[in-house]
């Protein structure tokens, strides 16, 4: 890091001199020292990138070798041959091909929950003052820190009063109910910012409040739901403590992230089933947010920018 | 009357809109945090069983549990060790990746950003694997240098600062992207302007960057040290707070105590449980507290300073970049 820093600062003082030197010389002929300095910069952090996803590298090599060819260690990340049947042993004895049903069960019925109760919420608070506005305001900035492990067992206490604590649907509404409070909040943002005459010709038109917000507000606000909806969906597909908790005493409504941890509990052995299992896991993540990645860093952005 | 009765329908609407929230947050949010209290308050030994008042004696006992001011020290020591690492690491990194002159920075962003988007729960049980001494990678590098096998994990004294170190590369990202979302604000017409003032990277940097970074340098800092408080999922799947406690933070305490015990102690840990959101308050409130009193003075001191010499030069910069596209 030091010498980068170091570098860093010749370039530029370098590229000062050329520049104070020659001040009439033509732009890009100053440039060219700084360039090469650059480009120095950009092998070095290419060969950190390399060590950054180097764990993901290593866990989709495991996942196609033998557990004897792990075992032996080493640094070789081309397996001998490609060994498919890892993921089938992950898919069917490891359970996994259940468990991403109910990730993706849990992770879409939350994710749209949390979407449409934070638009509602969000599109009232942003836009509207009524008895109680400030109040509900305060409360919800006061809360906005909440960690699970404080929540945690009355959650699973209301839940068993209401016999939703070994199912699927209880861990979808208290996954739903947590702190979404950020979403909230970057909905009323957004829809504060939208210019009254907006409704006011709406209103005009003979249209009610219902039909103000579905017809106008909403189909606007697409933006901002993609950033919730990507952004959620992400918190929701990694939760770990209320799945947890909530599949403790029902193994098979394990989420991919608790069924991680219980895969290696009962196969210590099985590596290569591990890795394809972690694969699995991770893969529809990824892959997601290699196509959203945009709405990614808008919604993680957002919290610096507000 | 008319205009009252379209009001009352109005907030009728408006009620209906938050009954969504109301419930569920109602439920699993507002709720658990005030019924946290009575629970503290109970001698409690499983979520079926009955509940006994013994006042602020579960208090007593979590005051006087050793293993508990452990927690409460790890927990503060994580945060030491990965919080400046992720602002101020983060802040180089983004600073490079901001520059137009860097090739590939697109590429750059997304892969540093890629650990953030993967499940942290599934990451600590393969870390288990890339660490371990016998067979795992590290160990294979740590025996490329003739070194004896570490185990990193496994030793009291070096598994706390491995976490925290995985715990920084896993949420690097989005440190970054606050740096980058902060360096996005300065328009680049000021940087424009002082390079035809002559001034050179450093200067720009120190003259121009910095001083339009601090402000976020709070932010950003308030939601890193906040992030800290998460570190569940990767502490219970890395360690489970092992070996011998040493990486027991206080939320793998309160689930010892109220979900992996034989018997659970639900109010004692309730108790731990109230005084851990006493604390995340505490560090929550002093920063913001923080950020307040930074920004008066910054802002008294713009009012006296940037006034004169910043904005000056800025204007007078700009001047002379449009004078001198004029001649171009």
């Amino acid at each position: 890091m030091s010498t980068l820093a170091a570098r860093r600062g010749n370039d530029s003082r370098t590229g000062d001199e050329t520049r104070e030197s020659a001040d009439r010389r033509p732009k890009a002929m100053s440039h060219r020292p700084r360039r090469r300095g650059w480009w120095l910069v950009a092998l070095i952090l290419a060969a950190l990138a390399f060590l950054w996803v180097f764990p993901f590298l290593w866990m989709v090599s495991a996942s196609l070798k033998s557990s004897g060819e792990i075992f032996q260690g080493g640094l070789n990340l081309i397996p001998e041959a490609l060994r498919w049947e890892n993921y089938g042993r992950a898919w069917t004895a490891g359970q996994f091909g259940q468990y991403l049903l109910n990730t993706v069960i849990v992770t879409v019925v939350t994710t749209a929950i949390v979407v449409v109760r934070c638009a509602l919420a969000g599109y009232v608070v942003g836009r509207y003052r009524f008895p109680g506005s400030r109040l509900i305001i305060g409360i919800f900035v006061a809360t906005l820190f909440v960690p699970t492990g404080y929540t945690i067992i009355p959650i699973v206490k209301v839940s068993l009063e209401l016999g939703l604590l070994n199912s699927l649907a209880g861990m979808i509404l208290a996954l739903g109910g947590a702190s979404n409070v950020a979403a909230i909040l970057i909905y009323a943002g957004y829809f504060r910012r939208m210019p009254a005459d907006l409704e006011e010709a709406a209103i005009v038109d003979g249209a009610g409040f219902l039909r103000v917000f579905l017809r106008i507000m909403l189909p606007l606000s697409t933006p901002v739901t993609a950033t919730v909806g990507i952004l959620t969906f992400l918190a929701t597909w990694n939760a770990f403590f209320l799945p947890l908790v909530f599949s403790s005493t029902n193994p098979a409504l394990r989420t991919v992230s608790v069924g991680m941890q219980a895969f290696v509990g009962e196969n210590s052995t099985d590596w290569a089933g591990m890795a394809a299992a972690g694969v699995i896991s991770i893969l529809p993540v990824v892959v997601l947010f290699v196509f959203m990645q945009k709405y990614f860093v808008e919604g993680i952005a957002g919290a610096v920018k507000a | 009357m008319a205009t009252q009765s379209r009001q009352r329908r109005r907030n009728l609407w408006i009620y209906a809109f938050l009954m969504p929230t109301f419930i569920l947050y109602g439920v699993y949010t507002i709720y658990p945090i005030v019924a946290s209290y009575w629970y503290s308050l109970v001698e409690w030994n499983g979520f079926s069983s009955e509940q006994r008042f013994v006042g602020i004696s579960n208090y007593q006992a979590v005051l006087a549990d050793p293993l508990f001011w452990s927690s409460v020290r790890i927990t503060l020591l994580f945060m030491l060790v990965v919080a400046p690492l992720r602002i101020f690491g983060a802040f180089f990194l983004a600073i490079l990746l901001n520059s137009p002159k860097l090739p590939f920075t697109k590429f750059f962003r997304t892969v540093y950003f890629l650990p953030v988007v993967t499940t942290t729960a599934i990451i600590g049980v393969v870390m288990r694997f890339i660490l371990d001494p016998a067979a795992g990678p590290v160990a294979a590098v740590v025996g490329l240098f003739g070194l004896p096998p570490v185990d990193l994990l496994g030793e009291s004294g070096t598994a706390l600062v491995t976490t925290a170190l995985v715990y920084v590369w896993k949420f690097f990202g989005i440190t970054m992207i606050y740096w980058l979302a902060a360096l996005q604000t300065i328009p680049q017409d000021v940087y424009d302007a002082a390079r035809v003032d002559g001034a050179g990277g450093v200067r720009i940097f120190r003259h121009i960057t910095l001083p339009m970074l601090l402000p976020f340098l709070l932010i950003i800092t308030v939601l890193t040290i906040e992030d800290c408080f998460h570190a569940f999922d990767l502490m219970q799947t890395m360690t489970a707070g092992g070996p011998f406690y040493s990486t027991e933070i206080i939320e793998i305490y309160i689930y010892r105590w109220a979900f992996a015990a034989s018997i659970p102690q639900l109010g004692f840990a309730s108790a731990a449980a109230v005084l851990f959101g006493v604390l995340v308050l505490v560090v929550v409130a002093l920063q913001a507290w923080a950020t307040l009193t930074s920004q008066r003075i910054q802002s008294q001191r713009s009012e006296s300073e940037r006034t004169e010499s910043q904005i000056e030069r800025q204007v007078g910069a700009q001047i002379v970049r449009r004078t001198g596209k004029g001649r171009a």
